[in-house]
Formats: structure tokens, sequence, C-alpha cells
């Protein structure tokens, strides 16, 4: 299990999604999941590669709320520590 | 009140001979095969050239090369920049033998390996039979009637002749139609060798003494399908007319034909009834042509029987599969878009491969070489076969352009 530094979970969430789709450079923190086209099957896919990497499960309910990226890093970053 | 006329404004295909329709007539013609190492894979198909990363990775391979063959399709009937018919009046029926097999084998190994919980959430819209439909329906925005058909190898002609009755009743005014099918995978070759139907050689010679079994092939065959009226006040270029469809079944045996064609023989005979049509004003017939022992044999039978031994023997009877083996539900679309290109073309193309004839089967096969096709009327008419596990037979009547 990878630790969950805020750096190393930036990391891997961005690369994650730039996987799905969206060219890297636009996942940005403030890039809303709208604007990466990112949608309900995808964040499934981001919760598997969060939940195999630091052990973080995440519900649909959590991932409901998310509206950037940068939500998604606090959110797993907190349930880590 | 008249049946409407289905004309076809746009063909797309992507095959072992290449991505494009004009490059598979065109290698036919020419004699060459696609086949290599006992199996037809479109390996001059790179995915990455024609769909985004999204694209590729939320759709199964099957449903890329309808995607990409639809774009074809739509672009050569006029549609690429948009519809020209309300969204809700055009329909999709795409035939495909299994759906997305590589994607569910992909995802029983997750399953296997790593636990329910790793199992993708992309699993169902990938394999699902219907897959191709709807991603033709998403890309192109087609809100009429869009769903599958599966009848195993007869499935693409059975979309054909669905989408044109769609068109005839006035469910649709316009049908992108065809087939698709990705099944080089451990578990679809091990099961077609476990049936007996792959050939062992690995050499698609339908009609040839030697034949052995079919080589399995992969891709997809698009066509645009309007009413006639519709495309002709819109000035769509016509590649054809889809003149008449029939479709029977043998209630025999799960895989074997039924061995004297009977029932296939009834479908051809429907379906020149469905046209209007006689045996005598028939130009070419498109064989199903496996290279299987019991499917060359049994439909060489059937073709006797509606046309009788005399007749029969002056139709040239070609088989595509001896070029590219045999694609399964993408099978019959590919074959009709040959059939039609070469009509357009007027030319016969041939069973490559044939070098030795079966004493038994006493067609013109068009061995070995393509020949000119000279219509006995106006416009040439041609039959196109597709017979499928299960017992299914399906014929279209397909007329060329004068």
């Amino acid at each position: 299990m990878a630790t969950a530094t805020p750096e190393a979970v930036e990391a891997r969430i961005v690369e994650a999604l730039a996987s799905f789709g969206p060219d890297i450079e636009q996942v940005t923190r403030e890039a809303t999941f709208e604007e990466l086209d990112i949608d309900s099957l995808d964040l499934v896919e981001l919760a598997q590669i969060v939940e195999d990497d630091y052990g973080v499960e995440l519900k649909g309910d959590d991932m409901k709320n998310l509206k950037t990226v940068g939500d998604a890093i606090e959110l797993v970053v907190a349930r880590a520590s | 009140m008249t049946r409407r006329r289905v004309v076809i404004t746009g063909v797309g295909a992507v095959t072992p001979l290449g991505v494009g329709a004009d490059v598979l007539l065109r290698r036919w013609v020419a004699g060459e095969s696609g086949i290599a190492d006992g199996e037809g894979a479109c390996r001059d198909f790179a995915v990455a050239e024609h769909l985004s990363k999204k694209e590729i990775r939320r759709s199964d391979r099957f449903a890329h090369f309808a995607m990409v063959a639809s774009d074809e399709a739509l672009a050569s009937a006029g549609w690429d920049e948009e519809l020209p018919y309300p969204s809700e009046r055009v329909g999709c029926v795409l035939a495909t033998g299994i759906g997305g097999l590589g994607s569910l084998e992909g995802q029983h190994d997750v399953l296997r390996d790593s636990g329910p919980k790793a199992v993708s959430p992309l699993s169902v819209p990938l394999f699902m039979v219907n897959a191709g439909a709807a991603a033709l329906s998403m890309r192109h925005g087609l809100r009429g009637p869009a769903f599958s058909v599966g009848s195993a190898c007869a499935a693409g002609s059975h979309a054909i002749g669905t989408a044109a009755r769609m068109i005839q009743t006035g469910d649709a005014d316009a049908v992108v139609t065809g087939g698709a099918e990705a099944t080089l995978t451990p578990l679809a070759r091990a099961s077609f060798v476990a049936a007996g139907a792959l050939s062992p050689s690995g050499i698609s010679r339908p009609f040839d003494a030697r034949r052995d079994g079919f080589v399995m092939g992969e891709g997809a065959g698009i066509l645009v399908l309007e009413d006639a009226e519709r495309a002709e006040a819109r000035g769509a270029t016509v590649l054809g007319e889809v003149r008449g469809y029939a479709s029977t079944s043998d209630a025999f045996h799960l895989t074997a034909t039924e061995p004297e064609g009977t029932y296939a023989a009834a479908a051809l005979e429907a379906a020149l009834t469905d046209a209007a049509l006689e045996p005598g004003q028939v130009d070419y017939i498109n064989a199903h042509g496996t290279s299987t022992e019991l499917n060359d044999s049994s439909e060489t039978k059937a073709v006797k029987r509606v046309f009788g031994d005399e007749l029969a023997r002056t139709v040239p009877i070609s088989s595509t599969k001896s070029s590219i083996g045999h694609l399964l539900g993408a099978a019959g679309a590919v074959e009709a878009i040959a059939t039609l290109l070469a009509m357009k073309e007027r030319v016969l193309p041939p069973t490559v491969g044939l070098e030795q004839p079966d004493p038994e089967l006493d067609l013109d096969y068009v061995p070995l070489s393509a020949r000119p096709l000279q219509p006995r009327g106006e416009r040439p008419v041609a039959l196109s076969n597709s017979f499928g596990f299960g017992g299914h037979n399906v014929v279209l009547c397909l007329e060329g352009v004068a």
C-alpha cells in the first residue's frame, strides 16, 4: 500500500483521470469532472484505483458530491490519514 | 398500398484487407487474401488513428470496427455534416455473432485473479451484445429504433433485411445497419475448434476438394439504407437497392446445415419472390461459401434446387470468405457491401484459392480470377446468402445501379 501523502495522491489521481480520456494538462485541481467529461462510470474506476493503492474505500455517496479534481484529492487524503 | 423502396446510399468497411470499402473490393478482385497464420485479423487497423482515448477504452474492439466503418458509411452517404432526416426517424440495426467477447474474457480474468470488487464498471457496456448498436446511435445521434440482431453467421444479413423492413413499413425513414465482430480470442478459437468448424490447415478455400473448415476473421461492414423517395428528393447518390429479403430456419441441428439445402433453397426462393424477380434474372450469387465440407455442398444443392441444374451452372457464384475468412456476425454485411461494389464496377470477384474443384460441386464458382460482369438486364441483380449456427438461413436480393 502506497503512503497517502498529498503529493502522491494528487499525482496518482491526475494520472488515473488522464488515462480515462482528457489530456494530462487539462487535469488541474480546479478542473471540474464535467469539463473533463468524466462521468459516474469513470469515478467508480477512480474509486477502485484509490482503494487498491491507498486502502481508502469510497462509496457512491462520497463520489456524488465531488465536483472538481481537487475535491477528490482532498477526500482521499482526509480518509487516508 | 405499394411498398416503399429501400436504397443503399453509403457503405463502410473494416476488414482483413484493410480499412475501407473500396480496398475490400479492389484487393478481393485482385485475388489477394487478408488471411495470415490461419486468421483474418484486421492487421492494418490502428485504432488510435480513428478514435479518441476515451472512445477506445469505453468500447470493445467489435464496436471500434463498427464506429470506424460507420464514419465511412455516413460520409459516403453525404451524412457527415448532419442527418438528412429527423433523428427519431433514423434507426440502427447492428448484427454481431457474440458481442464484446474479448472484453468479457478480460473481465473474467480480473474476477478470477482479483475478486469481484476489481471488475470494471465499464464491463457490461463493453461486452453487451447491443454495445455496437448503442455506440453508433450515440456517435451519430440516431434516435429511431436501435438494437442488435443475433443469428450467428447469418446475423449481418438479418440486420440488413430487418433494416429494410423497418423502412418499408414506415417505422423509420433511414437505418444505419450492418454487422461487427471481433472474436479472435483464445476462447472463441478453442470453441470453434472443439465444434469441428475451424480449418486445421488454416486455409479458406470454399468449394475446393481440399476444403477443411472455415478460417475466422474479424471486422465490420456498415450500410446506410434510406427510403428511396426521400433519398431521391435529397439528391443522394444511390449505390443499389435492397430488392428482396427472406429468412428461414432448418430446425435440424445445432451446428450442421440441413445437408440437402432444403430450407436454404426456400429462403432463396422467397427472396426472389419478395423481389418480384425470376431466377433467370440473377447475374451473380455471393455465396455463404464457408469452406466447410457441409456448407459448400448443401449451398450448392440449394442453388440448384431453385435455379434448376442447367440455369444454376450459368450463374456465377463466388465466396468473399476465400479472401477474408469468415467474419461471423459481420460476414453478411461485409459481403453485401462487396456485392454492391462489384455490381457497380461490373466485375465478378473470384473464389480465391479454388485450385482443385470438388467433382461433386459443379457450379461456376469464378475460380481464382475475376471476370467482367455482364448484366442480363439494365441493372445487375445479385443474391447474397448467409447461413448460421442454429440453422438460420438468410438471403438478400440486391440490385446494382444502371
